[in-house]
């Protein structure tokens, strides 16, 4: 049953998380109590939601490396809106944020999808192009935080059953986020179009459009984030998340979802948030020099890449090819 | 009669060129770099140096730097601002040392070259303006700290922008210099929040976690002091911890609003951009050579003396608190 258990690579995280843990609270007691984990998870739930949006673009064999560009861009946006504007309702300014989110996303979607062009040069370049928007939509200036209103900063912070709401949205993105996964037509061909695009044609899945709607979905969730980001460090400027999303490509690949696409779980991406959460949370307070902090956290990273890849499944070999099928993927990928 | 019109139109179209040409040459063209493009901080730098620019008749200030703070993205800027033909580059160093080689390249064209804010070393500008002397600036840092403990006696931690920053490091040197002309005043540690808020935030989470003496975070960083308020602020540990530092007052406003901060001090950067660019024009008039020992008119702000190793120092640093902090919120 252990031996069983053992087998999955989530289940290993869980147990490294809990060593960290312990280990951090012998040098700093206090820091494994409830209270303090909510903390850490409350701080954790925007890397956890962003995690997700990069899994789901990850599985399909692509990458999305414009996330955080576009956390900057819609919380620019939505922190502007709100001081222009302190009589829009907070619901309205979540619905903007998600919707310039969704837009940004699609259009790296149209894309990788339309154009054929390697997701990791189409992102590269928006990523620069949305802070670059950023940048021309607020001409350099800050918006701060007086100038928000109330609901918007707090409403994050609301405490419900012990945890602020931020924690609870990332509860609940990570429940839908199962459902869609696990439970959906997209959410298989998510799975099926980086698995094996050959087959995934076979099967009747567009992989174009699959991975259109994995950049979609994850451009939402980063547009939900730049909400969040915003709210919870009460000021917006250009910088903001400046180069957060290779932490969010780090989580996924601890939580060991393989780069090749087509194998990993919504559990391991957030277990892979988590893990950072941990360690980022841990290093200032156990007193290590502010000088080894990035070595430290950079070779953390490495040791849990070398235990995942280590652990990859060895992938199958593909012994039917049809021509056409093969060169559409090609193009594709 | 038409023709006679387009004649006189033609004729003095062509003089407007000639004219607008004779003006382009005589223009001095002053490239203010800065260590990052959408700062509120330089965002007013600007302001004044487009305020010197009108001022002085006849000068272009070229506004520019890299959209985050890396010296690879200026050296790539102060390329672009040697093509471009300026008469002097005024910089606020990412690097002290990493710049020297693009900057003596502009300096050998006989583009005249000072550093403003954050220093470039000596071998590379002709001299540099600093906002206030470092000294002033540390024992203001003290000087808040103390202000905001009872007594002026306890603990206090420094939350900074990175490792490698040459006005931060500079400053907490001062700081430690000057901390035995403070008793009581006891410096626990020194956190780095990177300039990043995330970062940032989390550093004054853990200091509030791991040093339950410290009662006051001194940032003397704008994106620093400002994380540290919100952490205190969610932590509800207002009134118990206080957060001060160096910040702008548009920034600051919410976290004096919040009682996280009583007060904070800045020099006014509108100011220094206004100083940096009458120096840089006195020096493409030829009216100073910027040699220790000169003195260098700045319009309004007086005299500016050049001292050691070619620094000159603005003003003192000004204190905000609650009292002024909605009058200077609205300018910069």
């Amino acid at each position: 049953m252990i031996r069983q258990l053992f087998k999955f690579r989530e289940m290993l995280l869980v147990i490294i998380i809990a060593i960290l843990l312990a280990v951090f609270s012998t040098r700093s007691p206090g820091f494994a109590t409830p209270g303090n984990l909510a903390n850490i998870f409350n701080d954790t739930s925007i890397l956890i939601i962003l995690a997700l949006g990069q899994m789901t673009v990850i599985l399909t064999k692509s990458i999305d490396l414009s996330v955080a560009a576009n956390v900057a861009f819609t919380g620019m946006a939505v922190g502007m809106l709100n001081a222009a504007h302190p009589e829009l309702p907070l619901v309205l300014i979540l619905i903007v944020a998600l919707c310039i989110g969704a837009v940004l996303g699609a259009i790296n979607g149209i894309f990788v999808w339309k154009l054929n062009i390697p997701s990791i040069v189409v992102t590269l370049g928006t990523l620069t192009i949305y802070r670059g928007m950023a940048f021309v939509l607020s001409g350099g200036a800050w918006v701060n935080a007086h100038q928000m209103t109330a609901p918007f900063l707090q409403t994050p912070r609301q405490l419900f059953l012990g945890l602020p709401i931020l924690g609870w949205t990332a509860i609940v993105i990570v429940a839908v986020m199962y459902l869609v996964m696990s439970r959906t037509f997209l959410g298989r061909a998510i799975y099926a179009s980086g698995g094996n695009p050959t087959a995934a044609v076979y099967a009747g899945i567009d992989v174009g459009r699959t991975r259109f709607f994995a950049f979609v979905i994850s451009g939402t969730l980063a547009g939900l984030c730049g909400y969040l980001w915003v709210s919870r460090y009460a000021v917006a400027y250009v910088d903001i998340a400046a180069g957060f999303e290779l932490d969010t490509v780090a989580a996924c690949v601890i939580g060991g979802i393989s780069t090749l696409g087509g194998i990993g779980s919504v559990a391991g991406a957030v277990l892979g948030a988590l893990f950072l959460g941990v360690t980022k949370n841990a290093l200032p307070v156990i007193n290590i020099s502010p000088f080894a902090q990035m070595a430290i956290s950079g070779s953390v990273i490495i040791a849990a890449v070398i235990f995942n890849a280590r652990q990859e499944r060895r992938r199958g070999r593909i012994i039917l090819r049809d021509r056409g099928a093969s060169e559409q993927i090609e193009v594709a990928a | 009669m038409k023709l006679l019109k387009k004649l006189a139109l033609g004729s003095a179209f062509a003089f407007a060129m000639l004219a607008s040409q004779a003006y382009a040459a005589d223009t001095v063209k002053i490239g203010l770099v800065v260590k990052s493009l959408g700062n509120g901080f330089f965002e007013a730098a600007n302001k004044g140096a487009q305020e010197a620019a009108k001022e002085l008749g006849g000068v272009e200030v070229i506004y520019t730097g890299p959209t985050s703070t890396t010296a690879e993205g200026q050296i790539e800027v102060i390329n672009a601002l040697i093509a471009q033909n300026v008469n002097a580059i005024a910089i606020s160093a990412n690097d002290p040392d990493a710049v020297i080689p693009a900057l003596k390249k502009a300096m050998a064209r006989g583009i005249k070259v000072i550093s403003w804010d954050s220093a470039v070393a000596k071998d590379g500008r002709i001299m540099h303006l600093n906002p206030s002397s470092n000294e002033l600036i540390g024992k203001m840092c003290l000087q808040l700290a103390a202000d905001h403990l009872k007594d002026g006696k306890g603990d206090f931690a420094i939350l900074s922008a990175t490792t490698t920053s040459t006005n931060q490091n500079t400053w907490i040197e001062e700081m430690k210099k000057q901390l035995p002309n403070f008793p009581g005043l006891n410096l626990v540690t020194t956190v780095y929040g990177d300039d990043l808020s995330d970062k940032s935030y989390r550093e004054a989470q853990g200091l509030l976690t791991s040093q339950p003496n410290v009662k006051v975070i001194v940032a003397p960083t704008t994106v620093g002091v400002l994380a540290a308020s919100q952490a205190v602020a969610d932590a509800k540990k207002i009134g118990d911890v206080y957060v001060t530092g160096l910040g702008l007052p548009s920034e600051m406003a919410g976290a004096i609003k919040s009682g996280a901060t009583k007060e904070f001090a800045i020099w006014n950067p509108i100011d220094l951009g206004y100083s940096a660019t009458q120096i840089a024009y006195r020096l493409v008039k030829g009216e100073t050579d910027g040699a220790p020992g000169s003195e260098i008119a700045a319009g309004r702000m007086g005299k500016i003396k050049v001292g050691d190793n070619g620094e000159a120092a603005m003003a003192d640093p000004f204190v905000y608190d609650a009292k002024n902090i909605d009058q200077f919120s609205k300018i910069f």
